[in-house]
């Protein structure tokens, strides 16, 4: 037999196709501070690039593993808690606390996630929410480290020694590095062998126990790695606000991020950045034209469902076609 | 006679008071075809799932090349070489007909806690998935997606699956299932050229099928082996031509 007939590989969109869009995203993204310099701008989306990498995490398990995860705000509140724990003891070095908060986020996932994957579909839900109740309220019990009203902190983390992370531009262009980071990881790991056994364990489980995966650590790992970078995106965002508190785990955003993938697009990974990212502004536009932007929001939320099934990107995937 | 590649030994099986699975004991010899037929609600497909290790035993033993599988999990007996294809086919529907074929590979090719390297070029598991495909007359369908080909195709699909798997047995449950006359006969080369090179378990209702492939036979009605031996000592058997009485196979 030829060998070239051999090789083939699967079948898949040409190169342009697959990439304009992400490209575009983070062209985008690059060139907002030169355009708008002001503080409030680069603060907003900076914000909204934290909540793209949370999306992001969300997305693997989610999009690719079909786990519905409603207790991932936790791993955002427990990597800005550690890295503003660790400050209030004196450690200002990220180079210490990020790693300490990634820790920390794949610990509580590799805990949490070895009890519920034990379950699928809405008990998989329900425990997850439960544990992510059960950091939230652990949080408003800390009393030493301001309890209900949450944690300041004095100044930004340094980096390597230098306070290069207070200036807004900079700690913009951090962010979008980490965004841009965790995208272009998470991109190669859904693509890998570990990858494709969590995409066919969501496609057919059976089958998947039958060709001899045991889909169960596979998804562990996938949850572990989903709440280190979630974890991640915590330390950052307790960075931008200088601030953190038992807020940051709600069910209800935990609620959001899982909007904002299936908005975006589930299973395709710009899309939460995309979803991340419009939800964001939205709330922000809607929020400064009315107090009651949420009767606003509400319906627009159920109109992309309705319209836009598979997500934003599934929709201007089909109207380029 | 060498030792046989499975052996059940009484197992046994109920759902509530009904026995699905009563007392049975086979072995598989190397090399052999054997078919397990019975009329409809035999318990031939919860056979399969019992030694697969799907379907919990009640009772019994199951020894595969050797080795008591009866407590291992599904995947662990996957890897060691017990292979199924599906009476509803099984694929992953999602996955291009090649990527199906080069999991399968990959099940039996190291580790795959491997993050980083694109599992869609490794030029090792796409050549052993196409050499498969072509075995069994799909390479032309590599590149389409699983859900679009036709029921007969993804049963094609399944034993090319299977045939990656490295398998030291294969547990066929009805390849031929709602397939047409001229599918079927396909099937049926495809199971022949794999004659004795991999021994088989197979399950299946079509009796010109059956007859043409099987070594020996096995009936099964109501959980019990009623007949096991030769096609013909089978045909011959009062107690099968009683529980078949009236079905046209068999006049």
């Amino acid at each position: 037999m030829a060998d070239t007939a051999l090789a083939a590989p699967t079948a898949s969109p040409p190169l342009w196709r697959r990439w304009w869009l992400p490209a575009l995203v983070f062209l985008a993204l690059a060139v907002v501070p030169l355009i708008w310099p002001e503080r409030f701008v680069l603060g907003l989306v900076s914000r909204a690039m934290i909540m793209g990498i949370a999306a992001l995490s969300l997305d693997l398990i989610l999009g690719y593993g079909a786990m519905v995860s409603f207790g991932h705000a936790a791993f955002l509140g427990l990597g800005a808690y550690a890295v503003a724990i660790l400050f209030e003891h004196g450690i200002v070095e990220a180079g210490i606390a990020f790693p300490v908060a990634i820790l920390v986020g794949a610990t509580f996932a590799l805990v949490t996630g070895a009890i519920s994957l034990k379950t699928r579909g809405v008990y998989f839900i329900m425990i997850t929410l439960a544990f992510g109740q059960m950091a939230f309220f652990t949080a408003t019990s800390l009393s030493a480290y301001g309890g209900d009203d949450g944690l300041r902190m004095f100044h930004r983390s340094e980096l390597f020694g230098t306070r290069i992370l207070a200036n807004e531009a900079t700690f913009y262009f951090v962010v979008l590095g980490t965004l841009l980071g965790c995208y272009l990881l998470l991109k190669a790991i859904v693509a890998s062998r570990f990858g494709r056994v969590l995409r066919g364990a969501k496609e057919n489980e059976r089958r998947m126990r039958a060709l001899g995966f045991d889909p169960f650590r596979y998804r562990l790992a996938a949850y572990v790695i989903s709440g280190a970078i979630c974890a991640l995106a915590g330390a950052l965002f307790a960075n931008l606000g200088l601030f953190v508190a038992p807020a940051y785990m709600t069910w209800q955003r935990s609620g959001e991020f899982i909007a904002m993938v299936v908005a975006g697009g589930m299973g395709t990974l710009h899309g939460a950045i995309i979803g991340a990212i419009g939800i964001t502004l939205i709330e922000e536009w809607l929020a400064e034209l009315t107090q009651h932007w949420k009767a606003i929001f509400g319906p627009l939320v159920v109109l992309v469902a309705i319209f836009a099934r598979g997500g934003i990107v599934r929709l201007i995937d089909r109207g380029g076609r | 006679m060498s030792s046989p590649i499975l052996s059940l030994n009484g197992l046994a099986k109920s759902f509530g008071a009904l026995k699905v699975t009563d007392g049975v004991t086979l072995d598989i010899a190397p090399g052999e075809i054997h078919a397990v037929i019975g009329p409809n609600g035999a318990g031939k497909t919860t056979l399969i799932g019992e030694i697969t290790g799907e379907v919990p035993l009640d009772a019994g033993t199951v020894t595969f090349a050797g080795q008591d599988i009866t407590r291992w999990p599904v995947h662990r007996r996957a890897l060691a070489g017990l292979t199924r294809s599906f009476q509803i086919t099984q694929v992953l529907p999602g996955f291009s007909v090649v990527e199906n074929v080069a999991t399968a590979a990959q099940a039996h090719d190291g580790s795959s806690f491997s993050f980083f390297r694109p599992a869609a070029t490794e030029r090792r598991l796409n050549d052993r998935a196409m050499t498969a495909l072509a075995q069994v007359g799909l390479a032309d369908r590599a590149r389409s997606g699983a859900a679009s080909l036709s029921h007969g195709e993804k049963r094609q699909l399944e034993i090319a699956m299977a045939l990656v798997a490295e398998p030291r047995l294969l547990l066929l449950d009805e390849p031929m299932a709602g397939m047409g006359r001229e599918e079927t006969e396909r099937m049926v080369d495809v199971l022949m050229a794999l004659k004795g090179r991999y021994p088989m378990v197979l399950v299946e209702h079509d009796m010109h099928a059956v007859f043409r492939l099987a070594d020996r036979i096995s009936v099964l009605v109501y959980g019990r082996v009623i007949a096991s031996g030769t096609p013909d000592q089978v045909r011959a058997d009062p107690a099968v031509r009683e529980a078949y009485l009236g079905e046209e196979e068999f006049a």
